[in-house]
Parts: C-alpha cells; structure tokens; sequence
C-alpha cells in the first residue's frame, strides 16, 4: 500500500491528522473472494505485528498481577517493622533488601504498586468518562459546542501541576477526615487528576463526533425517528470507541507519573502508606549509601508507563482502519 | 492577521480574569490559617488586628478586587519606576508574602533568573538535538537510526523527571564523581575556571530536563517531515534536478517546520511547570521550589501571584503560538 503509515506520531495533532489523506482500499478486490472478518479480529491482527505493542502489553500485564496477585506469593507484611534487620542488602530472606526500618522492600514495592496503578487506571476512567461526555455533547449539540469548548479552552490554559499541588494542600485535611486517612486521599489524588486532565480526550472526541455525525447512517437512524440519546449511544459513542481506547492508555501513563510527581514533592499519600512514587521519595534521603532504593520504585514507575505507551502506540495503529489491512 | 491578533488579545483578557478567580476561590477554601504560628500567648485580639493587618478582615469580592488592582496596576507602576527612577508607585500597597512580609513580586524577581538560565538553556538544548534527530529519523524512515530514535523517545516520554534525575546523580555525581549534586545559585562567573563550575553544575538539570522536551520534538518533527516528504511539490522538487540536500533542506524542511515552530512555542509554559520537579531535585532555588515552599508554609498570596503566572505564560505563548501559525502558514490567515 501506499503512505499511510506516516501518522504514527505520539503526539495527538489535529493539523497533522487532518494533513495526512485516506487511501481507497486497494485490497478491497480481493477482500471479497474470502469470509467476512469481525472487526475485533482485524484489529488484533494488526495489532499483533506491532512488536512493541506486544511486549508491551506483557509487561503491563504482568506488572499488574504481580502487584496485586504477588502478595498472595509473598507474603512478609509491607508495614512489619524489624529494627534488627533494617538497612539489608538483597538476600534470599529480603530479595529488594531492608529499608530504614527493616520493612521488606519487595513488599512495599508490591503494595506500592497496588496504590500507583489502581490511581492510575481509576483516574484514567474518570478523565475519559468526563472528556468523552463534554466531547460528545460539544461535538453533538451545537449549541453547546461553543461554551463547552471554551471550558476546555480555560482548563487548558490553567496552570496545572501547581494547581494540583495547591488542591492538594487545602482538600487533603477535609478529605481524610470525611473518608478516612488513605481513602480520602486517594479520593482526593483520583479527582484532582481526573478533573485536570480530562480536555486532550474531549477535544479528539468532538472532532470525530462532529465528523461522524453528518454521515448518513446517522441521518438513516434519525430519519427512522430514533431518540439523541440512543443515537449517540447506539450510534456515535461506538463509533468513537478507538481514539477513547488510545486516549486512555495514554491517560493511565500519564495518571501514574503525576500520582508519583506528587508524591515525589511529598503532597501526595503519607509516609506510612506506600506508593512508588512515596518510596522513591523516601529513597532519596538514603542515595549515597543505598542508592538501589531509589532505583527499584523509579524503574518500576518508568517500565509502567513505558509498557502503556507502547501498548497505546501499537492500538492506535490497530485501530487505525487506513493503517489496518496492510 | 492584525485583526486575528487583536481579538485574541482582547480574548485573553477574560480568560486571564477567570483563571485569577478560580485560583484565588481555591486558595479562599484554604483551611490554614497564617495566624497559626504565631504564639498563642498573643491575646485574640491582637490576633484580630494582626489578621486586618494582613489584609483578612474584609469580604472575599473586596480582597480579589484588592488583589487584581496590586497585581495588574501597582506592580506594573512598580516594575517602571524601578527602569526609569520614576515615583509613580510611592505610597501604595504592593502584595506582600506572609513568610517574608516583603513584596511577592521582589522575591519572584530574584528567582526568575535561575530558573530562565536552567530552563533556557534546556529548551535550546533540546531543540537543537531534537531537530536533526526528527529530520534524520523521517528521511530514512524505518532505520535502524529511526527504530533507535521512536525507542529513546518512549523512553524520554517514560522516565519521569524526578527518576533521570536521582538516576543521573546517583551515576554521575555519588558514583563517578564528576558533577555537583547541588546547583549552587551564588556562584559567580568571572573567569574561565568559575565558567567551568557553572558549566558542570548546569550539565544534569538540563540534561533531564532536555531528555523529555528532545522526546516530544523529534517525535513531532519526524511526523511533520514525513507529512512533507510525500507531497507533490517534493517531486517536483527532485524533477527539476535540485540535488537532494537542497530538496529536504530547504524545501521540505521550510514546510515541515511551521508546525514544530507552533509547537515549540506551546511548550515553553509546559516546561517551566516541569521544571518545578527539576528544580526540587537539583535543589535549584527558581520560581519552582519557591511555589513548593509557598505552599509547604501556606504562603497564600505567594502562591496565588505564582500560580497566575504560570497561567499568564501558558495564554501568552498559546496566543504567541497562533499568531506564529498565521504568519508562517500563509494558507492560515484567520481572516
């Protein structure tokens, strides 16, 4: 086939998209002579050559059960305190080592992630269901597109990594006193994120709702008196399904590093509840004498995040129809 | 495109008033009270009268009203009479840090050097590895050198900031010795040898902090070349028998870089926000770890003006950024 393969750039771009052209489907001939495929199939077909892709969704895979099915193999308590035993090297007892308390290390790592990667997904899910629901309207109702996008316009134009530390600072006393220490920050760390990050979807949301909307299946379904809400439920929202399923890998990676960039700078979960973004915090005041320390949460944070954003690179292309079918 | 400019102007105006608002209806949810380190000895009415001092005592629509007059009115007046020795602004309230009971914009001043220094000098960095590695990368799509480069970028986009830069530490400055851990802001240069501490000291902040900009800008300009490069004006190009060089150099390389100009500009505002976890690393004492202390000691009006100016660079170089597309794009003219 031709060049269509050009758009594979990381960085979501309407001038870039709207540049590139769609191909008519040369193999459409020979299509034809075999079965008719279910799109999922052709999807995952795709996605399977993208190397990458795959061992990235592995390695995410894997990262996720061993945080949270790793406990139930080891099983040393990531709070136990062993003064006696604190500061270990790795051994076969402590495999990570000890830290300044002699609390197991690989445990903590494991609970850490526990923390890390359920904010990241749990944020990731609120971001989409708020960008996908204000893209949707924006591009659907043109009424509201005008003040809706604005919205997104002012949010985009908010400062907002000190804007989450200062959320941080004034609702952590309030959250943790209504929910519980742990529960209302993680409340609190989800929302922040969440509500700070949600414009990228709902702008390439819009886009493709606006695109989708003057088709003519669309005029058929309306034509055949079929309500707004079950058009855009039956009809637009499948439709926008991949750049949502792209935008939320991305969106985890994303959740992960700023859970953890909080906590670096020491506002986001307390000491004694771990995350891996607390543990490489807590690692740094250690760096001359145990500098593995820092290295175990920062590699972990890094290989997540770097798993998701190939797993997001390989969807896009398998989502891709102009790329599909090569 | 004079027309374009001035109603984006004129736009800014109220995005910058809603953005003050909701910085300053956020901090006025704040449960700390900046009386709370003062002895409790001190009877409560003082306290009262201390708090008036501050200027607490009045209504919520007053102070913001208070606040957008010192911010936009005096310090302006402030900043001219200090260019010009004129006395425009003797007499009036500036806004005062509640740490340091001294005005907030003299301490932002003093930091906003170091931080350019680190930031500037990252950002041009970055650009001037990103570029050639985006265009070498797009001309032989498909390379090994192109495979290496879409690898270093995931990497660059994975490793957060406040993990290259422990790392880069841990490597370079406990292991290896080489460069300071700590970047001094008092030094001064003045000769070759005190040019050499600098330059060290500089060498891992901008680093870590180029690596993720270098990541974003081969990745955008690799995309924007490979847009070009198939286009029919390139064959043309290559018809009239210009040699290849001339061909990606010039023309597609013209074309390709109207994006990436854009890009460039929108994510200078970006950086100095990431530049807070690089600098609470490095312990660089720049506009960043002054909003990390602000915050720490519940500075209030501190972190209410820093805030606002990270927004009022963000719709700067967003307008700064449409503009330039108008300019450089003649198809784009907004009109």
């Amino acid at each position: 086939m031709t060049d269509t393969d050009k758009s594979d750039t990381l960085i979501p771009d309407e001038g870039l998209a709207a540049a590139s052209t769609a191909v008519p489907g040369a193999g459409a001939m020979e299509e034809l002579a075999t079965p008719p495929r279910s799109q999922w199939r052709d999807v995952w077909d795709q996605f399977k050559t993208h190397k990458g892709a795959m061992v990235g969704a592995i390695l995410f895979l894997f990262i996720v059960a061993g945080v949270y099915l790793g406990p139930y193999l080891w099983s040393i308590d990531p709070t136990q305190i062993d003064i006696r035993s604190r500061n270990q090297g790795p051994s076969w007892a402590h495999p990570f080592g000890t830290d300044q308390l002699g609390r197991d290390i690989l445990a903590r790592m494991m609970s850490g992630g526990q923390t890390s990667v359920s904010v990241g997904i749990t944020a990731m899910l609120l971001a989409l269901f708020l960008g996908s629901f204000i893209g949707v309207l924006a591009g659907f109702f043109k009424r509201l597109d005008g003040p809706l996008m604005r919205l997104t316009d002012l949010f985009l134009a908010l400062p907002l990594l000190p804007l989450l530390l200062v959320m941080m600072l004034l609702f952590r006393e309030p959250l943790s006193a209504a929910f519980g220490l742990e529960r209302g920050i993680f409340i609190l760390i989800v929302c922040a994120i969440g509500i700070t990050s949600w414009m990228p979807t709902a702008r390439i949301v819009r886009g493709d709702v606006l695109a989708i909307k003057e088709r003519e299946f669309v005029l058929a379904a309306r034509s055949i008196g079929t309500s707004n809400s079950q058009i855009i439920t039956r009809h637009i929202l499948p439709n926008v399904l991949s750049p949502i399923m792209v935008s939320a890998t991305l969106g985890i990676a994303t959740a992960i590093i700023t859970e953890s960039a909080l906590s670096f700078l020491g506002l986001g979960f307390p000491p004694d509840f771990p995350t891996w973004g607390r543990l490489l915090f807590d690692g740094v005041d250690y760096l001359q004498q145990y500098p593995e320390r820092v290295f175990w949460p920062g590699l972990a944070i890094s290989l997540t995040v770097l798993s998701v954003n190939y797993l997001g690179d390989g969807l896009r292309d398998a989502l891709d129809p102009r790329i599909r079918g090569r | 495109m004079l027309n374009f400019t001035i109603r984006r102007l004129v736009l800014a105006v109220p995005t910058l008033l809603f953005i003050s608002l909701v910085i300053f209806l956020l901090l006025e949810l704040a449960p700390g009270d900046p009386m709370a380190q003062v002895p409790l000895t001190v009877p409560p009415e003082v306290k009262e009268k201390m708090r008036e001092a501050l200027g607490l005592g009045q209504p919520m629509h007053i102070r913001f009203w208070k606040w957008i007059v010192q911010f936009f009115w005096i310090e302006p007046q402030v900043l001219i009479d200090h260019m010009f020795g004129t006395t425009f602004s003797e007499g009036d309230l500036r806004v005062i840090s509640w740490q340091t009971r001294s005005p907030v914009m003299d301490i932002v001043v003093q930091r906003i050097p170091q931080t350019l220094w680190v930031v500037g000098t990252a950002y041009v960095v970055a650009i001037l590895i990103a570029l050639p590695i985006g265009i070498y990368s797009a001309y032989r799509q498909y390379s090994w050198f192109d495979q290496m480069g879409t690898f270093v970028s995931m990497v660059g986009f994975s490793v957060p900031p406040f993990f290259s830069g422990v790392l880069v530490i841990v490597i370079f400055s406990v292991q290896l010795g080489w460069f300071p851990s700590i970047y001094d802001t008092t030094h001064v240069v003045n000769s070759w040898d005190s040019f050499v501490v600098q330059l060290k000291q500089m060498i891992m902040p901008v680093m870590v902090l180029a690596l993720q900009i270098t990541a974003q800008l081969s990745r955008f300009m690799r995309a924007s070349m490979l847009d070009n490069l198939n286009q029919d004006y390139v064959r043309t190009a290559r018809a009239k028998g210009l040699s290849e060089y001339t061909v990606v150099m010039v023309h597609v390389l013209r074309n390709s870089m109207i994006p990436v100009v854009t890009v460039i500009a929108l994510g200078i505002p970006a950086i100095f926000g990431g530049a807070i976890i690089t600098e609470q690393v490095f312990k660089v004492n720049g506009i960043g770890q002054l909003l990390i202390g602000a915050i720490q000691a519940n500075d209030l009006p501190m972190v209410q003006t820093l805030t606002f100016i990270f927004a009022v660079l963000i719709v700067l170089f967003n307008l700064i950024a449409d503009v330039l597309y108008g300019i450089l794009d003649p198809r784009i003219r907004y009109d």
